[in-house]
């Protein structure tokens, strides 16, 4: 099931899975290699599904043996690339069969997942994997960064905290320009960015994020060029015009952070990805909520701690909005919730969470007294975002590789529609 | 956005609907899967005709299917299913010889000890040394082990990009890349994609991909120079069976109803039709499919929604978090404190 679809991504379209792949072998080589490793419980298993669905992989030894030749390579590929946690197997509800013999090392040993509840083509997924890979969760968090930043730095301009000012005007506007190498360089044709300018799409996310930042950018950007501006220059005109424009800037920056921040939501739940598209109504709250608390966290680095009292509150009050957002995506009914909770995704968003957590607890408290612990519960706050965007991330992309994820609540669906129609 | 416009539901001309006037008619594809053969011409055709680039020489274990799934380099993709139960009322010519099952060991062991009843002692299977000689005039599976032998049925279907009414790669795509043509199909612009692989993730069906050492999107243009040539599209050219039927959507929906009845008629009540539907999740596909068992079998999700269905209710959520966000960064700068 899974080497199918690793070699097929890695070599045609998934960077990621090349990545996954690097264990080397050749494709030939990974044939041979499943063939003799000959785990049969894996491929036997895909067959029964194949067949109907049919419980057990118990197929006759000369199906598993003569399938059994490449499916198990995903097994050895997987021993040796380190698949990392991407994989169905977080579901419990499995293809029939194709969780047995997973080790790659040919045991015979059976799957203690419980039995099929779903049928599917060899246990192959449905849909594709993003063909994204770590810089679009890397630039949810710089974007979210630089809007929280945006906020935290016009609210001290206008109450003339100047350390909180400079130190969020900059850092927002360093975090936007990592923000625009990350989301260039994931383009395919990257020399081609520009294309997104051609058209204004309101059904497109993507095109709708990319007017937000072309909103943003120039407020951000002169905003921080004020503050860069060298002494010397101050008293020209154009040093004269550069720092009266900064504060309009810096507005209109703040006045389009929130949609900075939230449209990144909105760019994952319309995808077909189960884990994105069905949490369309809690993942707008988690983003904001991720980007008030590292915006936050952001100012507890940069600012003394006289200045940084509204950065400790946006913090917190991001951390909590964060939190109880987030754990309402885990309390929702439905299988989607498996993807949030198990895996890579379970990992970092619980990691995610001590930290969070941590560092808003550290913000109302003992970083009010000290800068060091200030600079602590910051940087808790900055990481706990970074974590809870690879979180979400990664959730999403395991509910595109476990046909589960797509096949068991359309069916339920399904039948829930006929068993209407039959009543 | 176009006013009226729609992004769900039915939709009687999504060409009209996307700007084009006195435009032909919608065309699609009709697959009727029950008389695929599993040849895989429409594979070869497709890539001969729209250059794909080879996919890898690989063998996946997936009975005849070494393509694996449709994606930036397959178009077309013949899935083969095995089944152990036979097609409608077909008979296999195994009612006089003991069919062996193949899935418990128990059950074989059952047969086994009936054999020496049955006539022919069990056929001569598997007792005499097996004659490899071809051509060979004998049913498939007689002269194999009984044990082995199952009363079996393979199902073969040609998948390709269901050129939805709604379709989610379209709505998505940043660029304008992907466009609906005047035919009512669903096609790349290679000049303008700039990779930006959102087209990938808003399918809900799994069909385009990013192709690996080109940075692309790509997938079935349902051959649009073709059309514009008046031919029909290579894979159904090639189509020795007529499985993939080629014409306006309208006149293929009367077909398929008709080819269902039929098979219906004929015993083969597992037959249904898959994306014929204008009130489905995505408005009626123009590639749609005579199925002879449940989609996801195949690898379709059998009831997949284009995501934009849901467009304004994800907006109003982010408009909401947007303004607490915002109403929050105000409210911390507030209470007086200089702290």
């Amino acid at each position: 099931m899974r080497s199918g679809k690793r070699r097929g991504r890695g070599r045609g379209a998934g960077k990621g899975d090349a990545m996954a792949a690097a264990g080397g072998t050749g494709d030939v080589g990974g044939n041979g290699e499943g063939g003799t490793v000959g785990g049969t419980g894996d491929v036997g298993g895909n067959g029964e599904v194949g067949r109907g669905g049919t419980v057990g992989a118990t197929g006759s030894a000369g199906e598993n043996g003569e399938v059994g030749g490449t499916g198990d390579g995903g097994g050895n590929r997987e021993a040796g690339g380190g698949a990392t946690a991407r994989g169905g197997g977080a579901t419990g509800i499995r293809a029939a069969g194709s969780g047995a013999g997973r080790g790659g090392d040919g045991s015979r040993e059976q799957s203690m997942v419980p039995p099929a509840q779903f049928r599917s083509y060899y246990g192959r997924p449905v849909l594709k994997p993003p063909v994204w890979e770590w810089r679009i969760p890397a630039y949810f968090f710089t974007g979210g960064l630089s809007a929280g930043a945006a906020l935290l730095a016009a609210g001290a301009d206008l109450t003339g905290r100047r350390a909180l000012c400079r130190g969020c005007r900059l850092g927002g506007f360093g975090a936007l320009a990592v923000s625009s190498y990350l989301l260039i360089a994931d383009l395919g044709r990257p020399e081609r960015f520009h294309h997104m300018l051609r058209v204004a799409k309101p059904s497109s996310p993507m095109s709708v994020g990319t007017w937000i930042l072309a909103a943003y950018g120039p407020g951000s950007g002169l905003a921080a060029g004020a503050e860069l501006l060298p002494p010397a220059l101050h008293a020209t005109l154009p040093g004269r015009l550069a720092r009266a424009a900064a504060r309009p800037a810096g507005l209109s920056a703040a006045l389009f952070a929130p949609g900075v921040a939230s449209y990144t939501a909105v760019l994952l739940t319309q995808t077909a990805a189960p884990a994105w598209h069905e949490v369309r109504r809690e993942l707008p709250f988690v983003f904001t909520g991720s980007a008030a608390a590292s915006g936050g966290g952001l100012g507890m680095l940069v600012a003394p701690v006289a200045e940084a009292g509204p950065a400790r509150r946006l913090g917190a009050a991001g951390a909590v909005a964060e939190l109880l957002a987030s754990r309402l995506i885990e309390r929702r009914p439905g299988l989607v919730t498996t993807a949030y909770t198990t895996g890579r995704a379970g990992r970092l968003r619980r990691a995610a969470e001590l930290l969070t957590l941590g560092g808003a607890a550290a913000a109302l408290t003992v970083a009010r007294r000290s800068r060091p612990a200030a600079a602590a519960a910051g940087l808790a706050l900055l990481t706990g975002s970074v974590l809870q965007r690879f979180g979400v991330f990664a959730a999403g992309v395991a509910s595109t590789e476990d046909p589960a994820y797509v096949v068991v609540p359309q069916r339920e669906r399904l039948e829930a529609k006929k068993a209407e129609e039959r009543a | 956005m176009r006013h009226g416009q729609s992004f769900f539901g039915p939709l009687a001309d999504p060409a009209a609907d996307a700007g084009h006037r006195d435009h032909p008619p919608r065309v699609g594809f009709f697959t009727d899967t029950s008389v695929c053969i599993g040849c895989k011409a429409c594979e070869v055709a497709c890539k001969e005709w729209n250059d794909v680039p080879e996919d890898g020489l690989d063998l996946l274990g997936m009975s005849f299917d070494n393509t694996g799934m449709l994606g930036a380099n397959s178009w077309r993709h013949v899935a083969f299913v095995e089944q152990e139960r036979p097609l409608g009322r077909q008979d296999a010519g195994l009612a006089e010889l003991p069919t062996g099952p193949s899935t418990t060991e128990a059950a074989a062991s059952v047969v086994a000890r009936a054999l020496p009843g049955t006539p022919r002692d069990g056929g001569d299977l598997g007792t005499a040394p097996v004659h490899l000689g071809f051509p060979s005039f004998d049913l498939p599976g007689t002269d194999a082990d009984a044990r082995e032998r199952t009363d079996f049925r393979w199902l073969m279907s040609s998948d390709v990009c269901k050129h939805c009414t709604h379709a989610g790669c379209l709505d998505v795509c940043p660029t304008g890349a992907l466009f609906r043509t005047e035919f009512g199909t669903v096609v790349v612009q290679q000049d303008i994609c700039n990779g930006c692989g959102y087209c990938v993730s808003g399918c809900p069906y799994g069909v385009i991909d990013r192709r690996h050492d080109d940075g692309r999107a790509w997938k079935c243009t349902l051959c649009y120079d073709r059309l514009r040539g008046d031919l029909e599209p290579a894979c159904a050219k090639a189509c020795p069976t007529q499985s993939i039927q080629f014409g306006p959507l309208d006149e293929l929906r009367e077909r398929a109803a008709g080819r269902l009845a039929q098979l219906h008629e004929a015993g083969v009540t597992e037959a249904r039709l898959y994306g014929h539907d204008p009130d489905d999740g995505v408005g009626g596909d123009g590639a749609f499919f005579l199925l002879l068992d449940e989609p996801e079998v195949y690898g379709l999700p059998p009831d997949p929604v284009v995501p934009t269905r849901d467009l304004p209710a994800m907006w109003k959520s982010a408009g909401l978090a947007a303004s607490a966000m915002l109403a929050a960064a105000a409210a911390v700068f507030l209470g007086g404190d200089r702290s």
